[in-house]
C-alpha cells in the first residue's frame, strides 16, 4: 500500500507492506533511528511519537495507519537548533541516565504538557504512567516536567510545528 | 588538585547555591553537579544502539526457541524455513556445534564444581523455556520471524524440576549425566559459631526467600557482526557491558583469534547486570558472519529477552543470628540455596558468594557460618543482577536484626546502634575477613532519622494502633553497607574468579592542550563521559570542555575490564586521575627546562607551572603540551610524549553505606502499601558530581523497591515461565513510585586517592529490606513476622488473616497466580 506521512517536516511516499509497523517504517525505512524499541507489548512507551500533535506508541500504530499524518520524532523536536524546553528540562534535572527510554518519555511529557500545561506531581506521574524508565526511579523526570511547567506555561507548545517542508518520494 | 577538593564543602555550596552550579571553575570540577555531556545527544535522538546499525547487504537472525523445559530433541529439520521467501539460511544446533564451542563460565567457586557444557544452540537436549534450538538468517528481521514457526522440532518431554529443594533430592536431573543437580557447596567459617550460638541468650531463625527477577535494561540485547574485506577480521558490536571481556571469551570459544576480533559497545541502554555477559546469540552471530560472509544483525524481542538473558536472585537464605539478652550480636549463621538455573552463564556461581561476605554487615560479631549450595533447575540462568550478592545478603541480615530487636524488646535502630562498627573503629576487620575502609554510621544514621521524623512516625503508628485504624503505619530500617569497587585481583584469585580486577586508563595531550581520556570502563548510562572529564579536568587543570572520553571499543581502547559491581569510578576513575597525575609529573619535567628552573622547584596549580619563588616564570600545561608535540627542546633524554598510562590493580574494596528508612501504609482491609516516604542518607565517599550519585541513588532505590513491592519471574510446575511478557511482569512506572528523600554524609574512602566509593549498586543493595520491613511493620501486631517478596496486596491481607477463619484456610491453599507459593512462610520464630 502507498502512504503518504510527513516525518519531522520531511513529506515521504513510500509503498508499505499493510502489517508494518510505524517503529519499524521510521527505524527501517527512513533511518530515524532515535526512536528506539524497548519491548513486543507496549508497556514500555520508548517508541512513542507524536501523531498531529498526540502521543502515541509507534510500535501499536501500523504504517498504513499513519497516511496523510503528521509525525514528529524527538529527531525532529528542536526547531531551528533550539531544544524544546522539555529537552532541556532533561538535561537540566538530570531526568535521563542510559537514555534508551528518554526519547519516549520527552515526546509523552510534550503531550502531557500540551494537555495540561501546570500539571501537579502525581498528574506527571500518571500522565507518564505508558513509559518505563528503568534507570531514574522517575523522581528526575517527573521534576523537569514541573520545571517546565513552572518555568514557562508556553513551553508546552506544540511541538509539531517543524518549519519548511521538504519533499522526498521513494 | 582533587584530593585536596572539599568534596562535602562543595557539596554544601551547591545546596545553598544553586545558582552557580554551571560556572565555569577550572580547577574545580570535582564536586560540582555538572550537567552531562552525553545528554545532548540522548535528548535528540542521535543515539548509536546495537540495533541502529545497518549495514550494506545486512542479514538478520531469529533464534527457534524451545517452548518446553526439559525434552530432548530427537529431530530438528529446518528445510521448511529456508523455502519461505527472504530466508537465506537456517542452521540446527548439530549443523553448528563443531564451530559454536560451549558458552564460558569464569568463576569456578569450588575445584569439584559441576560444570555441565551449555552450547549456544542446543544439540540433543533443552533444558530451559526459551533455549535456542536452530537459527533462521534471513532478509530482514520480518522474514527471519516468519520462518521460525516452519522449523519442525520433535521434543521428547522430560520432567521439568523449577524448584530448588525439589531439585536438591536429585528425583529429577536436569543434567542428567552429572548425576546430580548439586552444582557446589561453598563453605565459609569465621569463628566458631556453634560456641557463640551455646554462649547465647536469644536464637532468631528465619527463612527468607529472594525471588526471582528480571533485569529489564530499557534497550533489548542487540549484536551486530560485521566481516572486514580481508574475510579474518570481524567487529562485533553489541549491546553489552564488558567489550573487553567478551572480545577475550569469544575468541577462546569459537577459537577465532582475539587479534582478528574487534568489540564495541556503542551507545548501551542500560544494563544492571544483564549485559555482563557473554551470551549464545553474540557467539552464533559471530560464528555465522563467518560461515556467510556478510554482516549479521539479531535483535531480541522483550518477551524473547525474558527467556534468553539472565535472572536475577532467586535464593533461598536460612538464617540464624545469636544474642545476649541485652542485645549484644554473638553470632550469625546463613544457609544458602542459590538457583543457577540450567547452565552456569559468566559469573553465575560467583553472585551469591559475592554475597556471603556481607551478611554481617555492619555488625561486629564473634562468629559467622556460611554455607552456599547452587542448584541446578530447568529454569533460564541466574547471573548478575545490580548487586548481585549484596542485596540478597542485606535483606537477610538487615530483616533479621529487626526481628532480634522484636524478639529483645528493643528499638531495631537501638540494637543496631549497640552493635555497629564504631566510626572511630575503621578500619575494622569484619568477622568474614574483609577491612571496610570507613564509614559513620552514627552520622549518616542520625541524619536518617531526622530526615525522617522517626520519633515523630513512632508515635503516630502507636496511635493508628491504638485506634485500629483500618490503615496502618510501618516503618522500615535498612543500615546498609557494601563492597564495591571489584576488585583487588588477589582477592578474586583467592576466590578463583578467572580474571583480574584492575582498571586502566590513559590520557593524551594533543598539540593543542586539550585532551583524550581513554578509559577501560565502559558506561551504559552511568554518566562516565562527565564524570572522567571532571577527574582529569582537576588533574591536569583544564577546562571540563576539553576533556574527552573515549570508551568502548577494543581498538580504541585496547585495556580495559568493564563496568559493573560498582567498580567505575573507585578502579576506573581513580586510574583516570592516577594516569593524570603522570601527565603532571613527566609535563613537569619539560616546564622545569623550559622556564630553566630546577623540577623541584616547580609548583604546579589550576594547569599552570610555576617556579616557586619566581611567580612570573610560568608556563602552562598546553603550552607544555605544545612544546612537546614539537620536540624542539625537551630535556635530554626524554622521549616526546606527556602522554601517560595508568593501570590500577585497587588494594582494597571501598564500602559505601547509609541508613534508609521508608515508611508505609498498609491497608489491612484491602492488603495494599502505599510507600508514605522514603528517605535515604548515603555515604558513598567524596562525590565527583552529586547530580549523578543522586540519581544512581534514586534508580537503586525505585529497583530495590521494585523487588520488594512489585516484581517476580514465575514459573509453573512445567517450567514455564508465566510471567513470560511486559504485561505479567510489574516493572514499576512512575506512579508506582514515591518521591525519595535524599541526602549524603561523606566520610573519604582510604582505599583510593580520590577518598570515593562506589554509588550504583547501593540503592538497591538498601532498599528492599526498608520496604519490607516496613509492610511487617505495619502488620506485626496481626502476629506477621514476615511477607514473600513482592508484598503484593493479597500476600499482604493473607498474612494478616492467616490465623482468620476464613483467611487461614484460603491462605494455605496459596494460589496458582503466584507459583502455589504459600503467602506468609516463616520458618522457626524466636526459639
Amino acid at each position: 500500500m502507498r502512504i503518504e506521512v510527513t516525518v519531522d517536516g520531511v513529506r515521504y511516499s513510500d509503498e508499505v507492506e499493510p502489517r508494518l509497523l510505524l517503529v519499524h517504517y521510521l527505524r527501517d525505512r527512513l533511518g530515524k533511528v532515535g526512536t528506539p524499541i524497548g519491548c513486543d507489548t507496549s508497556n514500555c512507551g520508548a517508541c512513542t511519537v507524536l501523531i498531529d500533535g498526540a502521543s502515541a506508541k509507534s510500535c501499536s500504530v501500523l504504517a498504513v495507519q499513519a497516511d496523510g499524518v503528521e509525525v514528529t520524532t524527538i529527531e525532529g523536536l528542536a526547531t531551528d537548533g533550539e531544544l524544546h524546553p522539555v529537552q532541556r528540562a532533561f538535561r537540566e534535572q538530570h531526568a535521563l541516565q542510559c537514555g534508551y527510554c528518554t526519547p519516549g518519555m520527552i515526546m509523552a511529557s510534550v503531550d502531557l504538557l500540551n494537555a495540561n500545561p501546570s500539571p501537579t506531581d502525581e498528574e506527571i506521574r500518571h500522565g507518564l504512567e505508558g513509559n518505563l524508565c528503568r534507570c531514574t526511579g522517575y523522581q528526575n523526570i517527573v521534576r523537569a516536567v514541573r520545571s517546565v511547567a513552572d518555568g514557562d506555561p508556553v513551553a508546552a507548545e506544540t511541538a509539531a510545528g517543524a518549519a519548511g517542508t521538504a519533499e522526498v518520494t521513494a | 588538585m582533587s584530593e585536596e577538593v572539599d568534596a562535602g564543602l562543595v557539596a554544601e555550596q551547591i545546596r545553598e547555591h544553586p545558582e552557580q552550579i554551571d560556572q565555569p571553575d577550572p580547577t574545580k570540577h570535582v564536586g560540582k553537579p555538572l550537567r552531562r555531556k552525553e545528554d545532548a545527544r540522548l535528548i535528540t535522538g542521535r543515539t548509536r544502539w546495537t540495533d541502529n546499525i545497518n549495514l550494506p547487504g545486512l542479514l538478520h537472525l531469529a533464534m527457534v526457541r524451545s517452548p518446553m523445559a526439559h525434552a530432548r530433541i530427537t529431530r530438528v529439520d529446518v528445510s521448511p524455513a529456508l523455502e519461505r521467501p527472504g530466508v537465506l539460511a537456517a542452521f540446527s544446533g548439530a549443523d553448528l556445534a563443531d564451530q559454536l564451542g560451549v558458552l564460558p563460565c569464569a568463576w569456578p567457586v569450588t575445584a569439584d564444581m559441576v560444570h555441565p557444557d551449555h552450547h549456544p544452540l542446543a544439540v540433543d537436549e533443552v533444558r530451559h523455556v526459551g533455549e535456542a534450538v536452530a537459527v533462521i538468517v534471513a532478509r530482514d528481521r520480518y522474514a527471519a520471524a516468519d520462518a521460525i514457526e516452519s522449523v519442525e522440532v520433535d521434543y521428547e518431554p522430560l520432567p521439568a524440576v523449577v524448584d530448588m529443594e525439589a531439585a536438591l533430592s536429585d528425583e529429577v536431573l536436569v543434567h542428567s549425566d552429572k548425576g546430580t543437580n548439586k552444582a557446589f557447596l561453598w563453605p565459609f567459617d569465621g569463628g566458631d559459631y556453634d560456641a557463640a550460638k551455646a554462649r547465647a541468650d536469644v536464637v532468631v531463625k528465619r527463612r527468607y526467600v529472594q525471588q526471582r527477577l528480571i533485569p529489564n535494561a530499557m534497550e533489548p540485547r542487540a549484536v551486530v557482526v560485521e566481516p572486514l574485506t580481508e574475510g579474518d577480521e570481524y567487529t562485533v558490536y553489541s549491546a553489552t557491558q564488558i567489550p573487553h571481556i567478551l572480545r577475550l571469551m569469544l575468541a577462546l570459544t569459537t577459537g577465532m583469534p582475539e587479534h582478528k576480533l574487534r568489540v564495541i559497545a556503542p551507545d548501551v541502554g542500560g544494563g544492571f547486570g544483564s549485559k555482563l555477559n557473554v551470551y549464545a546469540e553474540e557467539v552464533i552471530a559471530l560464528v555465522l558472519a563467518r560461515k556467510l560472509g556478510r554482516p549479521v544483525k539479531w535483535t531480541e524481542s522483550r518477551s524473547e529477552g525474558y527467556q534468553a538473558t539472565i535472572h536475577g536472585r532467586d535464593q533461598i537464605q536460612d538464617i540464624e543470628i545469636a544474642a545476649t539478652r541485652d542485645g549484644a550480636i554473638l553470632g550469625l549463621s546463613v544457609d544458602l540455596k542459590a538457583d543457577m538455573g540450567a547452565y552456569l552463564q559468566l559469573v553465575t556461581p560467583g553472585i551469591p558468594i559475592l554475597g556471603a561476605f556481607m551478611y554481617n554487615a555492619i555488625y561486629k560479631m564473634d562468629a559467622y557460618r556460611f554455607r552456599c549450595t547452587g542448584v541446578f533447575t530447568t529454569k533460564t540462568p541466574t547471573d548478575a543482577y545490580r548487586g548481585a550478592g549484596r542485596p540478597e545478603a542485606t535483606y537477610a541480615i538487615e530483616r533479621i536484626v529487626t526481628e532480634l530487636a522484636h524478639e529483645l524488646g528493643m528499638d531495631p535502630v537501638e540494637l543496631r546502634r549497640k552493635n555497629w562498627i564504631r566510626h572511630e573503629e575503621f578500619p575494622y576487620t569484619t568477622v568474614a575477613g574483609l577491612t571496610y575502609d570507613s564509614g559513620n554510621y552514627e552520622a549518616a544514621t542520625a541524619r536518617a532519622t531526622e530526615l525522617f521524623g522517626y520519633d515523630q512516625l513512632r508515635r503516630e503508628q502507636a496511635e493508628r494502633r491504638e485506634r485500629q485504624d483500618p490503615v496502618q503505619l510501618g516503618i522500615g530500617i535498612s543500615t546498609y553497607t557494601e563492597m564495591c569497587g571489584l576488585a583487588p585481583s588477589r582477592v578474586l584469585g583467592s576466590l578463583s574468579y578467572g580474571a583480574g580486577g584492575w582498571e586502566a586508563a590513559s590520557i593524551r595531550m594533543l598539540p593543542t592542550g586539550k585532551v583524550e581520556v581513554v578509559t577501560g570502563t565502559t558506561p551504559h548510562g552511568q554518566g562516565h563521559v562527565t564524570a572522567w572529564s571532571q577527574i582529569a579536568g582537576d588533574a591536569l587543570g583544564v577546562p571540563f570542555e576539553d576533556v574527552s572520553v573515549i570508551c568502548g571499543d577494543t581498538q580504541s581502547s585496547p585495556q580495559g575490564m568493564d563496568t559493573y559491581g560498582s567498580r567505575s569510578l573507585v578502579v576506573g576513575g581513580v586510574a583516570v586521575h592516577l594516569a593524570a597525575q603522570r601527565v603532571v609529573e613527566k609535563a613537569r619535567k619539560v616546564a622545569a627546562h623550559l622556564l630553566e628552573a630546577a623540577e623541584g622547584d616547580m609548583e604546579f596549580d589550576g594547569g599552570t607551572f610555576s617556579v616557586r619563588g619566581s611567580p612570573d616564570a610560568k608556563t602552562t600545561i598546553q603550552e607544555v603540551a605544545l612544546a612537546t608535540f614539537a620536540a624542539h627542546n625537551l630535556p635530554e633524554g626524554m622521549e616526546p610524549t606527556i602522554n601517560a598510562e595508568a593501570v590500577l590493580d585497587p588494594e582494597n574494596f571501598s564500602y559505601p553505606h547509609g541508613t534508609h528508612l521508608c515508611a508505609v501504609e498498609v491497608d489491612t482491609e484491602t492488603g495494599r502499601t502505599r510507600i508514605r516516604s522514603y528517605v535515604a542518607v548515603d555515604d558513598v565517599g567524596n562525590v565527583v558530581n552529586p547530580l549523578i550519585v543522586e540519581g544512581q541513588v534514586h534508580g537503586g532505590v525505585a529497583q530495590g523497591i521494585a523487588q520488594a513491592l512489585y516484581e517476580e519471574a514465575v514459573y509453573d510446575p512445567d517450567g514455564n515461565l508465566v510471567t513470560g511478557t511486559m504485561v505479567d511482569y510489574l516493572v514499576p512506572a512512575a506512579p508506582d513510585l514515591p518521591d525519595f528523600t535524599t541526602d549524603r554524609t561523606e566520610t573519604p574512602s582510604t582505599s583510593n586517592p580520590l577518598g570515593v566509593k562506589g554509588v550504583g549498586e547501593a540503592g538497591t543493595i538498601a532498599s528492599t529490606p526498608a520496604v519490607v520491613g516496613a509492610v511487617v511493620d505495619a502488620i506485626r501486631h496481626f502476629g506477621v513476622t514476615d511477607v514473600r517478596m513482592p508484598c503484593t496486596p493479597e500476600r499482604v491481607w493473607r498474612a494478616i488473616h492467616e490465623h482468620d477463619s476464613d483467611g487461614g484456610e484460603r491462605g494455605a491453599q496459596g494460589t496458582i497466580a503466584y507459583g502455589g507459593q504459600q503467602t506468609a512462610t516463616t520458618a522457626g520464630g524466636a526459639e
